[in-house]
């Protein structure tokens, strides 16, 4: 089995994946994972805005649009 | 309190019949509303607190919330049953800060449609609080809510954990008491999969904004046209006609009925406080308001407004701010007060600021849009192009103004903007009586704020006309009107009225005895818009802003006109 790491950006659309890391520091992370963005967690994109737009996620059972810059601080996994 | 968007303001107002506004999307309750509910013999106080996801402030609002909760004596904390797993983070906080909590597992409803199951019973077993299920909207669950609020009580099981442990706790919580069964895709979901994605997104923003516009007019002049102009004709004039003859001709009758216009009452012309003072907010600017906050609820209630914010994101990023800037503009177009308010829900100083300037440069609130429809159509112009062609012109020019500012004040305004991070609630099916009562809510404040005003206005204008104050002030302005924008110098009233209140400087100009160039309308309109916001929205500015910034935006504002009205004279009138 192939297992590739990524930033969030970088995933297709549809695509399910889990989240392995969040680089950066403390202050705005806190809020991503209280809304679910956590490591461990499985992530899907459902939107991504045209010119490094926002990015929309489905995460547990909720969507949450959230920038591009943030998206790329998200590492996840596909399997 | 509890989570954004969980229903807090709805189950506040279940409680204490007290009057809030709810929306479904994050961030509506931006400050403390507090009310009474009555217990058996006892009253207590309830505050509706601003959502939070922790106990760490991220913005404004947030700070808000915290504060209300070092004064609880008992907590209400409601929860999103459809996202039981992150709500049950604060939750857990709550319970280590050691005050009682009573849990209400709202949406309850919702549950079953996303097929999840909790087990309530269980949850209420292991947390060791009252847990109610309850749907808000409907009122379902809220009595066994308040029968189970003298059992509150706190859990001291929880202590001073880290973030990490609280997750594990939630993890180990979460997976007794709840089940998810595999769902297919719905209807819903297709719908809310297109309206955000970018290629379908866009194009749907696109007819939903022009549909719900025109609709807005589509009622408002309808309400006029068949409801209040009969209204104001066949039976408020009799009485007004004979209020006039009662009164003996002088300054009393000059304040209250007005000027005679060709020997009768003139609604818009007369300037009295009976006549003009209520036809303008009643029969002008209430039948809009009415049609807006109708569509506006229902945009809010669905859920659509998020998913607007993430696609205009990249524009409004672009502006210094970030895609929530949209929903502070289309309460904007209501009224500018809420508009400054909600801009509070934005993270840096930077971002308030711009969002706060602009709105007030270039927005134009809902009385003063139906005051634009009803120049074009009351005066008498030499029109080349349909009446609507010069109003689409003036938001034109407008919407070219936002984007400048915008760009310019991005570029020199000190401090980040960070970006937009923003939870999209699932579309709901707007409940009608809670769209309806919300809509009446606001159309009662319109006409609480808006009367007081026109009518001090009115007072006020006459007072100075007497006292031939105006005409001294027209003398001052008019090398600034004529000289610089290309107007009669008599309009230097409008604008200066246009301090306290837009509408009734547009109610002033359709009184003045001039015959206008349609271009000048169209200047005039905006430069109304730009110069100044009304009284109630700069106090309001200088809440939010401080005095200083106010300051500055005040200058932009100043500035901005300016620059705009001397281009649109060059542009429009050719000289």
């Amino acid at each position: 089995m192939n297992i590739e790491s990524l930033p969030l950006a970088h995933l297709s659309h549809n695509k399910l994946a889990k989240i392995i890391k969040i680089e950066g520091g403390h202050g705005l992370h806190n809020k991503l994972r209280v809304l679910g963005i956590r490591e461990g967690k499985l992530i899907r994109i459902v939107s991504k805005q045209p010119l490094f737009g926002p990015i929309t996620v489905a995460v547990s059972g909720n969507q949450i649009t959230i920038g591009r810059g943030m998206a790329h601080k998200i590492i996840v996994e596909v399997k | 309190m509890g989570n954004p968007n969980v229903g807090k303001s709805v189950i506040f107002s279940r409680l204490t019949s007290a009057n809030v506004i709810a929306s479904n999307y994050p961030g509506t309750t931006v400050d403390f509303s507090t009310g009474k509910i009555r217990i058996e013999e006892d009253f207590y106080e309830v505050t509706d607190a601003p959502g939070i996801y922790s106990l760490e402030p991220t913005n404004k609002a947030e700070e808000v919330a915290l504060k209300i909760l070092e004064k609880a004596d008992l907590i209400i904390n409601v929860v999103d049953s459809t996202i039981l797993e992150r709500n049950l983070y604060l939750t857990l906080e709550l319970l280590e800060k050691g005050i009682p909590v009573v849990i209400a597992l709202n949406l309850w409803d919702e549950t079953k449609h996303l097929g999840i199951n909790i087990d309530e019973k269980e949850l209420e077993k292991i947390l060791g609080v009252p847990v109610v299920p309850t749907v808000a909207i409907t009122g379902e669950g809220i009595k066994s809510l308040v029968s189970r609020l003298s059992e509150a009580t706190t859990n001291k099981k929880y202590k001073s954990k880290n973030e990490r442990e609280r997750w594990a706790i939630i993890g180990s919580i979460v997976s007794k008491i709840q089940t998810v069964e595999h769902r297919h895709h719905t209807f819903r979901d297709t719908v809310a999969d297109a309206t955000i994605k970018p290629m379908t997104g866009v194009p749907l923003a696109i007819v939903i904004i022009f549909i719900s516009f025109w609709i807005v007019r589509l009622i408002g002049e309808g309400l006029i046209s068949y409801i209040l102009d009969p209204f104001f004709e066949n039976i408020y004039r009799p009485f007004a006609t004979a209020l006039s003859d009662l009164l003996d001709p002088g300054i009393l009758h000059d304040l209250i009925i007005g000027r005679l216009i060709d020997g009768g009452i003139d609604f818009t012309q007369s300037l009295g406080m009976l006549t003009t003072g209520v036809y303008v907010p009643i029969g002008q600017v209430l039948p809009y308001i009415v049609a807006f906050y109708f569509i506006l609820s229902l945009l809010e209630d669905t859920g659509y407004l998020p998913r607007l914010a993430t696609l205009a994101d990249n524009v409004f990023h672009k502006l210094g701010m970030h895609g929530h800037g949209i929903i502070s503009v289309f309460l904007s177009f209501g009224c500018n007060v809420s508009g400054a308010l909600s801009t509070r829900i934005l993270e840096t100083r930077k971002q308030r600021f711009i969002s706060a300037t602009l709105l007030a440069i270039a927005i134009p609130c809902m009385a003063q849009i139906a005051m634009i429809f009803a120049m074009f159509s009351k005066l008498e112009l030499d029109l080349v192009y349909p009446p609507i062609a010069y109003i689409f012109l003036v938001f034109l020019i407008l919407l070219i103004v936002y984007v400048s500012v915008g760009l310019i004040l991005n570029r020199f305004v000190k401090g980040e903007s960070p970006e937009i991070f923003l939870e999209i609630p699932h579309y709901r099916m707007p409940h009608f009586q809670t769209t309806m009562k919300k809509t009446w809510m606001r159309i009662l404040w319109f006409l609480k704020d808006a009367i007081p005003w026109l009518f001090f206005g009115v007072f006020l204008v006459n007072i100075l006309y007497a006292v031939g104050i105006i005409e001294w002030f027209s003398y001052v302005l008019q090398p600034i009107t004529e000289g610089i924008f290309g107007l009669p110098g008599e309009t230097s009233i409008v604008f200066l009225t246009g301090f306290l209140r837009k509408d009734l400087a547009v109610g002033l100009l359709l009184s003045l005895p001039i015959i206008f160039h349609p271009m000048q309308l169209v200047i005039i309109a905006t430069i109304l818009t730009i110069f100044f916001p009304c009284a109630a929205t700069f106090a309001v500015l200088i809440k939010e802003l401080g005095i200083k910034d106010t300051i500055k935006s005040l200058i932009l504002m100043v500035a901005t006109s300016f620059i705009v009205g001397i281009t649109l004279r060059v542009i429009l009138l050719g000289i």
